[in-house]
């Protein structure tokens, strides 16, 4: 890969100059991609963030933003915040070691395609669906519960965990596990059997295999996915709901109660405004891994 | 480059094809009664034949946040359906008061904007300017304290706050202070969001009538919920049929009509009103001035304001607001009326004032009250 921009220069002035300087039309080839991008993104992102200054009769005002102070938006950022985060390490580390046992074993074999399979299957498996398969099976009157409890087994004897901040962060790993199994893979799979044989044949053990060698390569993707699990619980919002309708926990659901409110307590622009401090926070993540990608993309 | 000329013609291909179809635009179906979109009755119409005619010219009704276990609703979209051949897309029917207002304003004059909306007084009240005024055949059967004079809105069905519960799995509530006792341990819900849903929202007024506080004033039963909350009764899931079913949420804050419906699911289950806390509600119907199908929109309220479709609402354990006048003409249906749980003392209503009042207090207090 040339560096400089020396060279491509001499080629072009090397190659035969027929007639006029011609208008090339190959820019039209992304004006999709940048529509696509203009109209789903950008556009969006727009609407919202200006829409934020306005309020309900249409006036200018700061207000909205003034209001992302209130305590309970507040608390619902750090609480959104550490849940993502707590879902994300957890996700990333199981994932990782799930993945890491399936890259050992055959390349081709039954396991790994049963699992890569499911786990693109479960990281999909979110939303109303996979609370309620929690409340109906480890729930209050779900039957693992009720057995348990039979058994003499109460887990549920300080409070119903499920419904708090700890059964959502249970529920969550159930698809950032999976998550981190597929984007991770192709991570482990880059890592080549040789550079264990090269560390070996150098007097290496395995700890500094894992230290010097595939913990340095693999440490920029795995925080890659733990970022990328990170925005994925950040901006859920169904699962969430169905285990805790009180109290709206998370910023999502601040958002929807501000946007949604049929007892009078709308305020579209406030909404607006907690959907751009949710797309800062994310930016800031999205950048950080796009940061992360490029080292990792110069290592393998 | 043979690629760059590829993905060129791809890229003109595709731009092509967006302009041709954006230039594609859709139109809806024309009324045969011409005046439909503005007819404040049936007869400005033409007559109710001229109205029905019309709204089967347009063959199609856009309803939204109607679900279909809620107040008979699956029963009376299938009658409409049944009786006047006319196809209805029922759009999010979850939903709460304000995404209907929302897809009102969001989808305009398009096709697939709601026709007809069903929402709750606070509501309604706020966004006058989105509905096209209508009197149903059978107005004068309405009180003049449930509607507005000249048809923007007009209440449909409501009944009284409730405590549902399922006495096969918890000891019978006899007062409000019953829920703090350890027999309710993680088992008492309410159905939404206070902050978002009327409903609940009702639930906590009447919570705060029983433990003495006036509608002016809903911090008493802000305060009952985080006793709740301390004693560790409540659980902050969203009763709904499938929690209720599961026995998630065997005691449930409702509105009288929709909690005694549970009793298709647990035979056990039981209403109770408190005496002391007897909270009515209304919810309000609105016809979309932008209603995409005018006519049929028309039809369907004189659909839902007839014997008929108020013998519907009655079935589903509603209270509709002709119910009075129908008892004395004897169209009622006296077996429906007849499963309404029983109610006694003085019921009492939020105006506008109060319900504003209380929603502020609760949009301030409530997350941090219960977390």
């Amino acid at each position: 890969m040339t560096v400089a921009g020396t060279p491509a220069v001499a080629t072009r002035v090397g190659r035969p100059f027929l007639g006029g300087r011609r208008f090339s039309l190959d820019w039209v080839g992304v004006l999709p991609f940048f529509a696509y991008v203009g109209i789903f993104l950008l556009l969006p992102t727009a609407v919202v963030g200006i829409g934020a200054f306005f309020n309900a009769d249409g006036s200018f005002t700061l207000d909205n933003y003034a209001h992302l102070s209130r305590s309970y938006v507040f608390k619902a950022t750090i609480t959104t915040t550490l849940l993502s985060l707590v879902t994300a390490l957890g996700g990333a580390f199981f994932g990782a070691l799930l993945a890491y046992a399936i890259v050992t074993g055959n390349p081709n074999g039954m396991l790994r395609r049963l699992v890569v399979s499911a786990s693109g299957v479960l990281a999909q498996f979110g939303g109303v669906t996979l609370a309620f398969a929690f409340i109906a099976s480890i729930g209050s009157a779900g039957f693992v519960y009720l057995f348990a409890q039979s058994h003499g087994f109460d887990y549920y004897a300080h409070g119903i965990w499920l419904f708090e901040l700890s059964g959502v962060a249970l529920v969550y790993l159930y698809f950032q596990i999976p998550l981190m199994v597929l984007v991770f893979l192709p991570a482990l799979d880059g890592i080549k059997p040789q550079w264990r044989e090269a560390t070996e044949s150098l007097g290496g053990n395995t700890w500094h295999y894992w230290r010097y060698i595939a913990g340095p390569i693999l440490f920029p993707s795995f925080i890659g996915a733990v970022l990328l699990l990170f925005a994925n619980s950040f901006s859920a919002y169904a699962t969430v709901n169905a285990l805790i309708n009180q109290g709206s926990p998370v910023l999502s659901q601040q958002i929807a109660a501000a946007i949604s409110s049929e007892v009078g307590a709308a305020e579209p622009g406030f909404a607006k405004a907690i959907a751009i401090e949710m797309i800062v926070i994310v930016t800031v993540v999205t950048i950080l891994y796009t940061l992360l990608q490029r080292r990792t993309a110069r290592w393998l | 480059m043979k690629f760059a000329r590829l993905t060129r013609h791809l890229g003109l291909a595709v731009v092509a094809f967006v302009v041709v179809t954006a230039c594609g635009s859709t139109s809806s179906g024309t009324a045969t009664c011409s005046t439909a979109k503005t007819a404040t009755s049936a007869s400005a119409c033409g007559g109710m034949d001229a109205l029905v005619a019309a709204a089967k010219a347009e063959g199609k009704l856009n309803v939204i946040a109607l679900p279909r276990d809620w107040a008979n609703y699956g029963a009376i979209l299938d009658g409409f359906t049944a009786k006047y051949g006319i196809a209805i897309t029922s759009d999010n029917p979850d939903g709460s008061s304000q995404d209907e207002v929302n897809a009102v304003q969001q989808l305009g004059t398009t096709s697939r904007a709601p026709d007809v909306l069903d929402v709750g007084m606070a509501v309604a009240l706020a966004n006058l300017t989105l509905f096209a005024p209508y009197k149903v055949a059978t107005w004068s059967d309405i009180l003049d304290t449930q509607k507005e004079p000249t048809g923007l809105w007009f209440q449909d069905y409501g009944g009284f706050m409730s405590i549902g519960y399922d006495s096969s799995k918890v000891p019978a509530i006899t007062t409000m202070d019953d829920l703090l006792k350890s027999n309710y341990r993680g088992k008492v819900a309410l159905n939404g969001n206070p902050k978002q849903a009327n409903a609940a929202l009702n639930g906590v007024m009447m919570a705060n009538l029983a433990s003495g506080g006036t509608l002016d004033d809903i911090s008493k039963g802000v305060d009952f919920f985080h006793r709740l909350k301390q004693a560790g009764t409540f659980v902050p899931v969203q009763a709904t049929t499938a929690t209720v079913k599961n026995g998630t949420t065997p005691v449930v804050f409702d509105w009288d009509y929709l909690s005694a419906a549970h009793g298709k699911d647990v035979p056990a289950w039981k209403v109770f009103v408190p005496n002391n806390a007897i909270l009515g509600g209304y919810y309000a119907q609105a016809i979309n001035k932008n209603a995409p199908h005018p006519a049929a929109a028309r039809l369907w309220e004189e659909y839902l304001y007839s014997d008929e479709g108020q013998n519907l609402w009655l079935k589903g354990l509603a209270r509709p607001v002709r119910q009075a006048a129908m008892e004395k003409s004897g169209k009622v249906d006296k077996t429906a009326a007849a499963a309404l749980p029983a109610v006694s003392g003085t019921p009492k209503f939020m105006s506008a004032d109060q319900a504003t009042a209380a929603k502020n207090y609760v949009v301030a207090h409530w997350d941090a009250a219960i977390s």
